[in-house]
C-alpha cells in the first residue's frame, strides 16, 4: 500500500480516545410531497468510523447522504456534519468532504490528470502541494499509466477509483461515497475496499451506501433504512445477535432439493434456501429444535448429516427486520380498519 | 476566488475546443453561414421575368415594350401569342409580370390621344410587386416625356427647361444595395443564436450527465461557477464577431465605417443579455432537449421582433413596445450605423444603455435563479 500523504497521517487517531461524533442526524425528515422520503432518522458517525448505510433501492440512502451533503435540504430535523449545520452552514461543510455519487460524475471528455487539476482548483490546494495530490491520486487509484486517457475510455473500476481520488484529492476528514461499488467487477470491488480501508486507518470518517451484504460485512458499523425509516443500527456481529428474532439452522443432508421442499411446507418457517449444499433455514423462535429437523428429514428418507444453530448472515437479519416491519405495518391497517 | 474560476475556465475551454466537431460548429460554420446569408438576404429587385403580349403589334408599343427590356429591371420571358398563355405564365410563377398592350395602342399615340398599357403583377410577394409597379412607372413617364417632347417638336417648339428635377442622392449606402443593410445584421443573428444554444446548453448540460451533482458538493461559489461557465462564451462570441465581421468586409465587401473598438463594446454588452438568458433557460430546464426548444422559442420571435427584415416603425404600436424587451433590436441598430454610418458613442448612447439595462436585468436574474442544489 502506498504510503497515506501527510494529512491523514496527522490526522489519525488513536483508538484509546473515545471518539467524537463528526456526523450527527436528529429525527432527520425529507417529503418530496406526500411521499416520505426519510422519515425521522437519528443517528450519529463517530470519527474514523466506516459506518454503511444499507437498504433496498428506493429506501432513502441517497436522499440521507444528499441531505448531508447539502445537495438536497431537509424538511425536517436536523443534522450536522463535522460540527456545522446542513440547512445553515451547507458551504462550511462542503469544504470538508468529499463526495461521490451513485453515477460516475467526473467529466468524460476530459483526461485523467485534467479532471484531477480541475478539482485541484476548485478546492484551492495550495500551487506548491498540486503535484504531490496529483501524484498521490493517480497512485492510489493505479492510473499513472493512465494519466493522459480520456476518462470516457477508462473501465468501470478505474473510473470508480478516480472519482474516489477526486472526491479525497483535498483530504477531506469525512467522505460519503454513495453506492461507491455498484457496476463493478469484484476484483475491482476488493481494490476499492481497500483503499477505503487505508483512507479509514488514516483518520478518515468513511459514510457509505450500499445494498450488497457481504459489503456491509466490511462496515464498522451499519444503519439499515428501509421505506425511510431507520429500522435497526450497530456493528454487524450486534446486528447479528441483537436483532434476529428467529432461528438460523444450517442443515446438511442428501437431496438438498427435495429437503427445501419439504422444511419449506413446515409450519413455523420463515423461509429457507440452498446455500451452496447446504440448506439455510429460518425458522421461528424456539419453535423447532435441531433434533426436530433430522426427524423430519430421515422421516422422509433423506439421510441428515448434520443440522447446526448458525449465527444469521446480515441478509437473514434485514430479511428479518423488514418482515417484522411489514407485519407490523399490516397489522396497523387492519387496526385502522 | 480566482484558483476556482481559472479551474472553471480552462475545463471549459477544453470542453468547448476539444472535439473536432465542436471547434468546426463554433469556427467554420459561422463564416459559412454568412457567406451563404450573404448571398440570399438580398432583397433588390431586378430581372424580374416577364411576358409581353403585345396585340397591337405597331411601331410606337414595340418601342415601348423596347423601353422596358433594355431596362436593368426587366427581362424578357416570352411573347405571349394568347390570352390562356398570361394566366399559365402567372400561375406556374413563370414570369412575375406581363406587359399588355390592346389593340389601337399605337394610333391613340399617333393621333394625341391617351393610350393605356396593362401591367399584370403577381401580388404574392406584395413588396416585391410593389417596387416592380415603381420601376413601370418611371419607365412609362419617362416614355410619356419623350412622348410630348417629339409632338411638341413636330410643331416646332423646342420645350425649355422643365420646373422641378428631383436629385436623389443616398446616404450611407451610395447605390443602395440592400446587402449593406444586411450583412452586418446576419453577423448580430449568428452571434446571438451562437452564444444562445451554447449558454442554454451550459448548466443542463452538467445537470443531465451528472456532473452538476459533484460541482455542487464543492465549495465553489455561485459566481464562480456562473462565470466559469458565461466567460468563454463570451470569448467565443468575439471571435465569431471578429471572424464574421471579416467575411462581411473581404468578402462581400460590406463598408466598416465606424470603431471597430465600438463594434466589440456594443457586443459585450448584447451578449450579456443574450448568455443571460440562454443561462436563465439552462437553470430552469430539467434537460437539454427542453432547454433547446426554449432558445428556439426566444431566438423566433426575436429576429421576427428586431427590425432585421420588417422594420419596427411599421409595426402596429403595442408590437413596438415590446420590441424594447429584445436586445437584438438594440444591437442591430449598433452594428448596422457602425458599418454604415460609422457613428460613434454619441449617437449610440442610447442603445447602448438600453442593452446595458436590459442585459444586467437578465443576467443578475438568471444568476438569482440560480442555486447550488438539486431540486
Amino acid at each position: 500500500m502506498m504510503p497515506a500523504p501527510e494529512s491523514y497521517v496527522t490526522d489519525g487517531h488513536s483508538t484509546q480516545e473515545p471518539r467524537q461524533p463528526v456526523v450527527v442526524l436528529r429525527d432527520l425528515e425529507k417529503r418530496f410531497g406526500d411521499f416520505t422520503a426519510v422519515n425521522k432518522v437519528t443517528l450519529e458517525v463517530r470519527k474514523g468510523e466506516i459506518f454503511g448505510f444499507l437498504g433496498p433501492n428506493g429506501a432513502g440512502k441517497s436522499t440521507t447522504i444528499r441531505m448531508l451533503c447539502g445537495i438536497l435540504q431537509p424538511t425536517g430535523g436536523m443534522g450536522s456534519v463535522a460540527g456545522f449545520d446542513i440547512t445553515r452552514q451547507p458551504e462550511e461543510i462542503k469544504k470538508n468532504i468529499g463526495y461521490m455519487s451513485q453515477r460516475f460524475s467526473l467529466y468524460e471528455d476530459l483526461t485523467v490528470e485534467e479532471n484531477i487539476d480541475f478539482y485541484s482548483g476548485i478546492y484551492q490546494i495550495p500551487a506548491d502541494k498540486r503535484a504531490e495530490r496529483k501524484e498521490w491520486v493517480l497512485r492510489m487509484a493505479g492510473l499513472e499509466e493512465r494519466r493522459l486517457s480520456r476518462t470516457a475510455t477508462l473501465s468501470g473500476g478505474w473510473k470508480q477509483r478516480l472519482a474516489l481520488g477526486c472526491a479525497v484529492l483535498h483530504a477531506p476528514p469525512i467522505i460519503f461515497l454513495d453506492e461507491p461499488t455498484s457496476g463493478v467487477d469484484p476484483l475491482s470491488r476488493r481494490n476499492f475496499w481497500d483503499l477505503i480501508y487505508h483512507l479509514a486507518e488514516g483518520g478518515v470518517t468513511v459514510f457509505l451506501t450500499t445494498h450488497y451484504m457481504d459489503e456491509a460485512e466490511y462496515c464498522d458499523r451499519l444503519g439499515l433504512i428501509y421505506r425511510g425509516e431507520l429500522i435497526a443500527q450497530g456493528t454487524p456481529d450486534e446486528l447479528k445477535t441483537r436483532y434476529m428474532a428467529e432461528d438460523v439452522m444450517e442443515i446438511a443432508c442428501a437431496k438438498p432439493q427435495e429437503a427445501l421442499r419439504l422444511i419449506t411446507a413446515l409450519p413455523g418457517i420463515g423461509y429457507a434456501s440452498l446455500f451452496g449444499s447446504k440448506l439455510h433455514v429460518v425458522a421461528e423462535k424456539g419453535e423447532r429444535t435441531p433434533e426436530e429437523f433430522r426427524q423430519v428429514l430421515e422421516r422422509e428418507g433423506i439421510p441428515t448429516e448434520s443440522v447446526e444453530r448458525v449465527l444469521p448472515s446480515l441478509e437473514d437479519v434485514f430479511v428479518s427486520l423488514i418482515e417484522a416491519r411489514d407485519r407490523q405495518e399490516g397489522a396497523q391497517r387492519e387496526f385502522a380498519r | 476566488m480566482m484558483d476556482r474560476l481559472k479551474a472553471m475556465l480552462v475545463k471549459e475551454f477544453i470542453q468547448a475546443f476539444r472535439d473536432p466537431r465542436m471547434r468546426f460548429i463554433l469556427l467554420v460554420i459561422p463564416i459559412m453561414q454568412t457567406i451563404i446569408f450573404g448571398y440570399a438576404v438580398n432583397t433588390d429587385v431586378t430581372d424580374v421575368a416577364t411576358a409581353v403580349y403585345d396585340l397591337d403589334n405597331s411601331r410606337e408599343s414595340r418601342d415601348l415594350i423596347d423601353r422596358f427590356a433594355r431596362s436593368e429591371y426587366f427581362s424578357e420571358y416570352e411573347y405571349v401569342q394568347r390570352e390562356e398563355r398570361v394566366r399559365e405564365l402567372l400561375d406556374r410563377g413563370d414570369v412575375r409580370a406581363v406587359i399588355r398592350l390592346e389593340r389601337g395602342f399605337g394610333a391613340a399615340i399617333r393621333s394625341g390621344r391617351p393610350a393605356a398599357v396593362q401591367l399584370l403583377l403577381d401580388g404574392t410577394d406584395s413588396n416585391t410587386a410593389g417596387i416592380v409597379a415603381g420601376y413601370a412607372a418611371t419607365i412609362v413617364s419617362r416614355y410619356n416625356i419623350d412622348v410630348s417632347t417629339q409632338r411638341l417638336a413636330h410643331r416646332g417648339i423646342v420645350p425649355g427647361p422643365a420646373g422641378v428635377r428631383l436629385e436623389t442622392r443616398a446616404w450611407f449606402n451610395e447605390n443602395l444595395e440592400s446587402r449593406n443593410y444586411y450583412v452586418p445584421a446576419v453577423i448580430a443573428n449568428i452571434v446571438m443564436v451562437i452564444t444562445m444554444l451554447l449558454s442554454s446548453m451550459a448548466v443542463v448540460r452538467e445537470k443531465e450527465i451528472g456532473t452538476m451533482e459533484q460541482m455542487i458538493v464543492t465549495p465553489i461559489g455561485k459566481w464562480e461557477f456562473i462565470l466559469g461557465k458565461t466567460v468563454p462564451f463570451v470569448l467565443i462570441g468575439f471571435i465569431n464577431v471578429a471572424l464574421v465581421t471579416a467575411a462581411a468586409v473581404f468578402w462581400f465587401k460590406v463598408p466598416l465605417r465606424g470603431s471597430l473598438f465600438l463594434l466589440f463594446f456594443g457586443t459585450a454588452l448584447f451578449l450579456l443579455s443574450s448568455l443571460g438568458f440562454g443561462l436563465f433557460i439552462s437553470t430552469v430546464s430539467h434537460t437539454q432537449q427542453q432547454a433547446m426548444m426554449s432558445a428556439f422559442f426566444f431566438l423566433f420571435p426575436a429576429m421576427l421582433l428586431s427590425g432585421f427584415a420588417f422594420p419596427i416603425a411599421n409595426m402596429p404600436e403595442p408590437v413596438q413596445w415590446l420590441t424594447y424587451l429584445n436586445p437584438l433590436r438594440y444591437y442591430l441598430v449598433i452594428i448596422r450605423e457602425i458599418f454604415l454610418k460609422g457613428v460613434g458613442i454619441e449617437i449610440l448612447w442610447p442603445q447602448m444603455a438600453g442593452l446595458a439595462i436590459l442585459g444586467a436585468c437578465i443576467f443578475f436574474f438568471a444568476v438569482s435563479r440560480f442555486r447550488k442544489t438539486l431540486s
